[in-house]
């Protein structure tokens, strides 16, 4: 293994897309993203990385750019956040379809409006649907993990999809953390070359992105939609390959003290590492209390999340965004919906907290326990979700 | 929470008070920056103008310009980043009674907003668009733009710039614009005359003005914030019509100012209302 050294989790990022060897880097700025795309156009001035970069004229174009040398073979980065993933959308579904690898790092920040530059998910529960594989990351060394696993999963030849490795804006990107970097030897190990399944070459002309009519589209979205459900051995190969390399296990839901706990907290990202702590702290209280982290969203682990959440009676849902008009947010949403079938289904209570960067500390997590605790078992309309903290 | 209470009044009041909101002082523009300057001559033609300042908007995109629309104490319209001619459009085609400011920066304009700008000048929508060019993304710490000067260095070109940059008097010709200018913001006083004038006149008018970014492009650049105001003085020349394409801004050589293009030509509601609104 590499060495370990404290540094700002953007910079963290930017140097594992280094050592992973991308060749093009096509991003338009915006923050928190800027610090990991300034390193990389860095890094490749300076000579560190054989790399294009890109500096398009807006993120439309960076994932058109993106599109355009993953179609050719190229390993493929970008970077971007919240009115900038918004505005890739229409490429961002594209890419999916079109089975190109690209890697994004997603760095978590509120949709407009109002203006808010800090941290929440509206903006990666907004392409929910876009067939990407999605991932959520709790800390630094996650981030720098999770790169290298992002292109080894993406440009598997089983795999063939798009990634985006979800790091929450400012909360994880500007904070300076310990990181293990991986050393050159477990790269080479870990991430093999890319070896893309079609590509346009002269020598063997293919056409993407061509009319699809009514007769063969369906037939498509269930090729994409199976291939990102067959993704997940891939995905949790890769899991383990990286723990046999660096001794750090990661799974499609992480649990901690959550066998036998009455109460599960479910979070992603990074406001796991608070919860945990309220875990702790209410356990030494004498609850029954235990926490779920959801790492992989899509392809959703249906099996492995209902197998961690089995025996509990109430799941403490922490969504970061706001599905409007509909059950509260959208993760809990879907929990209700993956449970409906279990024989004893849990209860679900849905907090919707840290919106755009509101922060949120162990004690109001500890609050959310108490409150849930007092509220029915049974399933009513009324629990469907709670705006923590809102001033009314 | 709590509301604070008004704080009294300092006395004597700034004279643009009555156009700003002075809530929302202090701004945001750094020691050095043009900005403000731009924001005050625009607010100084808009009085000057005799313009029904209760039927004018003021629209910005996203970036240090974009916070203009917040600053301003008219109807304004702080739009996502690069529409802000497209907001001005759909509130002059729907009340053509309105007089519309764009007051937005390089990046928002002419990168990811370039395609709008082009597409307003051509049509000819009545609106005055006020482009602050200070050759960089100022806002999120000094990245290359689409006016960035080749070989200059940002912190996305660390090298240097290997594009060239847009030369936005040609680019406004090109595309239609019946008013097109340039200034820096040390000609203050040719600036709010510009502005002025584009409030008082029909058509797609365009004002460019250069201005400094000491923090994010003057220090990566080696250009001290003096030496910026100098170089706009001593490297600039006016000549009022010169020809578009020899208007590149190399301060090397000279950076030529003045005012482009004066033409009259229908503007899109009034040939609209002719084809569709036969009274």
């Amino acid at each position: 293994m590499g060495e370990r050294v404290g540094l700002e989790v953007s910079i963290a990022a930017a140097e594992a897309v280094k050592m992973a060897n991308v060749d093009v880097i096509a991003a338009y700025p915006i923050t928190p993203q800027t610090h990991i795309v300034e390193h990389l156009a860095e890094v490749v001035a300076d000579g560190e990385l054989d790399a294009e970069f890109i500096p398009v004229e807006s993120e439309h174009s960076a994932m058109s750019v993106c599109c355009g040398s993953s179609a050719v073979g190229a390993r493929t980065f970008t970077c971007t956040s919240s009115q900038g993933l918004a505005l890739m959308n229409e490429i961002v579904f594209i890419t999916a379809s079109m089975r190109l690898p690209v890697v994004m790092v997603l760095a978590n920040r509120s949709l407009s409006g109002p203006l808010s530059i800090w941290n929440d998910h509206s903006d990666v529960m907004s392409i929910r649907d876009c067939g990407w594989i999605q991932v959520f990351v709790e800390n630094g060394q996650e981030v720098f993990d999770h790169i290298m696993f992002a292109f080894r999963v993406a440009e598997s030849q089983k795999v063939s999809l798009p990634l985006i490795v979800n790091v929450d804006g400012f909360i994880l990107t500007h904070v300076i953390e310990p990181v293990e970097f991986w050393d050159a030897e477990t790269v080479k190990n870990y991430l093999p070359p890319f070896k893309p399944v079609n590509r346009l070459h002269p020598d063997n002309p293919v056409t993407m992105g061509a009319f699809g009519m009514p007769g063969i589209y369906t037939e498509t979205r269930k090729a994409q939609d199976s291939a990102l459900i067959e993704a997940k051995p891939e995905i949790l190969k890769a899991w383990q390959e990286m723990a046999d390399l660096t001794g750090r296990h990661y799974k499609p839901v992480e649990s901690y003290h959550a066998e036998g706990a009455e109460t599960l907290f479910l979070t992603m990202g990074s406001i796991g590492e608070t919860v945990s702590v309220a875990v702790d702290e209410l356990r030494a209280e004498g609850k029954s209390v235990g926490q779920l982290s959801l790492r992989l969203w899509r392809p959703f682990p249906f099996e492995e999340f209902r197998q961690a959440a089995a025996g509990a009676k109430r799941i403490i849902v922490l969504d970061r965004a706001v599905s409007m008009g509909g059950q509260g947010g959208p993760v809990a949403t879907e929990i209700r919906s993956v449970l409906y079938k279990e024989k004893n289904m849990p209860v679900v209570t849905n907090f919707l907290c840290g919106l755009a960067g509101r922060d949120v500390t162990v004690e109001d997590y500890k609050a959310m326990f108490e409150k849930a605790s007092k509220m029915s078992k049974r399933r009513v309309r009324e629990e469907d979700y709670i705006l923590y903290g809102v001033r009314e | 929470m709590a509301v604070q209470a008004k704080k009294a009044p300092i006395e004597p009041k700034h004279p643009l008070d009555d156009l700003i909101r002075t809530d929302r002082m202090p701004h945001i523009w750094c020691p050095g920056c043009g900005i403000g300057t731009v924001f005050s001559s625009c607010l100084h033609a808009m009085l000057a103008s005799g313009i029904d300042l209760d039927k004018t908007v003021m629209v910005s995109g996203i970036g240090c310009s974009g916070r203009g629309a917040g600053y301003a104490k008219v109807d304004s319209f702080h739009t996502t980043h690069g529409r802000a001619i497209p907001f001005a459009t759909g509130m002059k085609v729907a009340n053509p009674d309105l007089h519309m400011i764009v007051f937005s920066g390089d990046g928002d304009l002419f990168a990811i907003g370039g395609n709008h700008f082009i597409h307003a000048a051509r049509r000819n929508i009545d609106m005055t668009v006020i482009c602050i060019n200070n050759l960089n993304y100022g806002m999120t710490g000094g990245q290359v733009a689409a006016t960035t000067p080749s070989l200059a260095r940002t912190t996305t070109t660390p090298l240097g710039n290997p594009d060239s940059p847009f030369n936005l008097p040609l680019l406004a010709y090109a595309s239609g614009a019946t008013y097109v200018a340039r200034w820096t913001m040390l000609h203050t006083r040719e600036v709010t005359d510009s502005i002025q004038t584009c409030l008082t006149r029909k058509g797609f008018s365009f004002v460019e003005v250069l201005a400094p970014c000491p923090v994010n492009y003057g220090r990566r650049n080696k250009e001290r914030p003096l030496d910026t105001l100098k170089m706009y003085q001593d490297k600039t020349i006016i000549k009022n019509g010169a020809n578009p394409a020899e208007l590149g801004v190399d301060f090397k050589k000279r950076v030529v100012l003045g005012t482009f293009v004066d033409v009259e030509r229908p503007t899109f509601t009034e040939t609209y209302d002719k084809l569709y609104h036969k009274e």
